[in-house]
């Protein structure tokens, strides 16, 4: 890291790395790679490799039901990170995440569809080649859009990449070649891994156990890649233009130049969660990469935590168990119908917690799930003191 | 150039409609500094209360009545879900009014149902010749309500004391208040306008086709509008929704014929590529103020 190397020949006395953790004192920072590392505390080492080994640990401990669930949960926290880094980190309100998804989406199915099929397939079903394809065409397309974006700020941006969600829709919707066309849809991106198809139940383990396994691998690969990104030159400029874009541009951050990096890392994210999400049902239909599937990635980063990767995930995962436990309210409260029909149904009363918790969230805690977390662990950490 | 004509007409009556929208929305911003991304909700709200009243009333007391009853909810949702947000960040009160629009449309979905209602409107596909043009009525009759409406707004800011007080508060807000105007109220005042011009946009949405569960993304080709005409200029919002309506209704006519490339149905989203077009030349829209910013 060569941020140790210049904290340490600026100050001389103090010796660099985190080998000179006082004792006692874990609040205690003696070197800037220190304040900044990952996992500052022992605490937070502890409860991340717990957590980690825990989540691992659910593959062979739930059923399979719960595991496609919390796949796809991972799957949308991947683009969901990626939102917060363009929205939260960089402070450019995007409404058309759904746009780069679906780019993602029809990119990596088009490269490991077959190659006689019904639509367009290159017959290339390695994850590791149409992985990085997806989010490298996404990031394109993002990278396309960002002049646009460098020219206009807040509210502009965000009706234009609006904008750019419905025109996206238009273009999947009429590629039949590529698509399949509204209603049809076409076969999602096949899932092999060095010859071993990971939707089929195999050696290793049924087909839900390897999908949430990869997907939980791919999740703390992109996660870990957000947070370092955060921390380094690029997310300090990032948070330099979120919080004054003209102050950023005084002290020397090439504004345009940042705007679309952040643009293309998320759509990055955006393309690879969008390759991703289809390989658990198999199925991709046009018509799903709506404004609502954007509103849905913007109700994760607010829920979970505007600029926070950990809040990403939790908003991730707190949006996709919406849905479980809204289909489980009939048995439980007598007057909610199942059926579409009736008027109070479970996707009414789904759509309004969706509308309902963003609302609340940010009337009462603007920080999200990720503040009640501080706020429950700060109440702790300075008991019995009030701060 | 008798189709040509017939369309443009077609052109301007919808994008009348989308006037009404965009006024709406420009209105909320120059008041409050926020996209409201709840008034497609109030919109088809507004058509459904028409749809509902008319048959107790008949059809232009409901109309009066429903975009009274639509600017009670606007005001309502203001004093409970904006007016606590003042002084935050526009884009989380932004993100509110799309978190309201969500549980108003469920909650006025379920007011229509499966089935395609009927506002009840006398005009429905009826059709009238000017000179040798054949238009339907409903295109004359939003072109002449909206005329009367901005007329009306128009003087209403321009003669009156609240009308004063808003473009006071738009202006500047702190210098507003110390001159002794009630910010809350002019915020309540805006929300309660564009709540009434939605209820009539959404009544004229309604003639003809009624009012179905996805009539609320109409409510959505105002956005072009407004960025179109400038996102605080009033006289743009009327110039950007009228434009808006006219480049659809020709894309509608022409483009299966000249250009069918673009698919069918590009006339839906043609107007967010005139809207993008338009932001490459002026990123503040034909008519919105420029923002300066101090260092």
């Amino acid at each position: 890291m060569t941020d140790t190397r210049s904290a340490a020949s600026a100050a001389p006395d103090i010796p660099a790395g985190r080998s000179r953790k006082v004792r006692g004192r874990p609040l205690l920072y003696t070197s800037y790679a220190q304040d900044m590392a990952l996992l500052d505390t022992r605490a937070k080492r502890v409860s991340t490799l717990v957590l980690v080994v825990l989540a691992f640990g659910l593959s062979v401990l739930l059923q399979d039901r719960s595991l496609e669930v919390l796949a796809g949960a991972y799957v949308l926290a991947i683009g969901a990170i990626g939102l917060n880094i363009v929205t939260g980190y960089a402070g450019q309100v995007s409404l058309g995440h759904a746009f780069f998804v679906a780019i993602g989406a029809y990119t990596a199915a088009a490269l490991s569809g077959p190659v006689d099929g019904e639509n367009l397939g290159y017959g290339i079903a390695e994850l590791w080649i149409w992985l990085p394809a997806a989010g490298l065409v996404a990031a394109a397309a993002g990278v396309l859009v960002a002049p646009l974006a460098t020219r206009l700020r807040g509210l502009y941006l965000a009706v234009v990449t609006l904008g750019l969600v419905f025109l996206g829709e238009h273009i999947f919707k009429e590629w039949q070649e590529l698509t399949g066309g509204p209603g049809v849809g076409r076969e999602a991106a096949v899932p092999q891994l060095f010859g071993v198809r990971l939707d089929q139940d195999g050696p290793l383990g049924t087909k839900e156990q390897l999908l949430y396994t990869l997907m939980l691998a791919l999740l703390i690969v992109f996660a870990v890649a957000a947070r370092n990104l955060a921390r380094s030159r690029i997310g300090r400029a990032f948070a330099a233009i979120r919080d004054r874009d003209i102050a950023a541009a005084v002290i020397g951050v090439p504004l345009t130049r940042y705007k679309v990096l952040a643009f293309g890392i998320s759509s990055f994210y955006a393309g690879c969660a969008g390759g991703l999400l289809y390989t658990i049902s198999g199925y991709v239909e046009p018509g799903s990469f709506n404004l609502l599937l954007s509103v849905q990635f913007i109700a994760m980063v607010l829920i979970g935590g505007v600029a926070t990767v950990s809040g990403a995930i939790a908003g991730a995962l707190f949006i996709s168990l919406l849905q479980p436990v809204t289909r489980s309210l009939p048995a439980l409260v007598p007057f909610i119908s199942g059926d579409t029909t009736q008027t109070p149904n479970v996707f009414q009363v789904e759509t309004v917690l969706y509308g309902l918790l963003i609302v609340l969230f940010l009337i009462f805690e603007p920080r999200g799930l990720f503040g009640l977390w501080i706020r429950v662990r700060n109440y702790w950490k300075s008991w019995p003191f009030s701060y | 150039m008798k189709g040509l004509l017939e369309s443009v007409i077609r052109g301007l009556g919808n994008g009348s409609v989308y006037a009404l929208l965009a006024l709406g929305f420009v209105i909320i911003y120059k008041a409050t500094r926020v996209i409201s991304f709840a008034q497609p909700a109030l919109m088809l709200a507004g058509g459904v209360a028409v749809s509902y009243l008319a048959a107790v009333t008949g059809f232009y007391p409901a109309v009066l009545l429903s975009a009274l009853l639509i600017a009670g909810v606007a005001l309502v949702v203001e004093r409970v879900a904006i007016r606590p947000m003042v002084g935050r960040p526009v884009f989380v009160v932004a993100i509110i009014t799309l978190g309201i629009d969500v549980v108003v449309r469920v909650v006025v979905n379920g007011f229509i149902g499966r089935d395609v209602r009927q506002v009840g409107d006398p005009w429905g596909f009826t059709q009238v010749s000017l000179g040798p043009l054949v238009v339907q009525s409903r295109w004359l009759a939003m072109m002449l309500v909206t005329a009367v409406l901005v007329a009306l707004l128009f003087a209403f800011f321009r003669y009156t004391r609240y009308g004063l007080a808003m473009r006071a508060a738009a202006f500047d807000q702190e210098i507003a208040l110390a001159q002794g105007v009630s910010v809350g109220a002019v915020f309540a005042l805006s929300w309660g306008l564009a709540g009434f011009l939605a209820a009539i946009a959404g009544m004229f949405v309604g003639t003809g086709q009624g009012i179905e569960q996805m009539t609320w993304v109409i409510a959505l080709k105002a956005l072009p509008a407004i960025i179109v005409g400038g996102l605080d200029s009033l006289g743009g919002a009327v110039v950007g929704g009228l434009v808006v309506g006219v480049v659809e209704s020709l894309f509608q006519s022409y483009q299966g014929e000249f250009a069918p490339w673009l698919g069918q149905n590009f006339a839906v989203v043609s107007p967010y590529v005139v809207m993008l077009i338009v932001l490459l030349v002026r990123p503040y829209g034909l008519f919105g103020t420029r923002e300066v910013e101090r260092v």
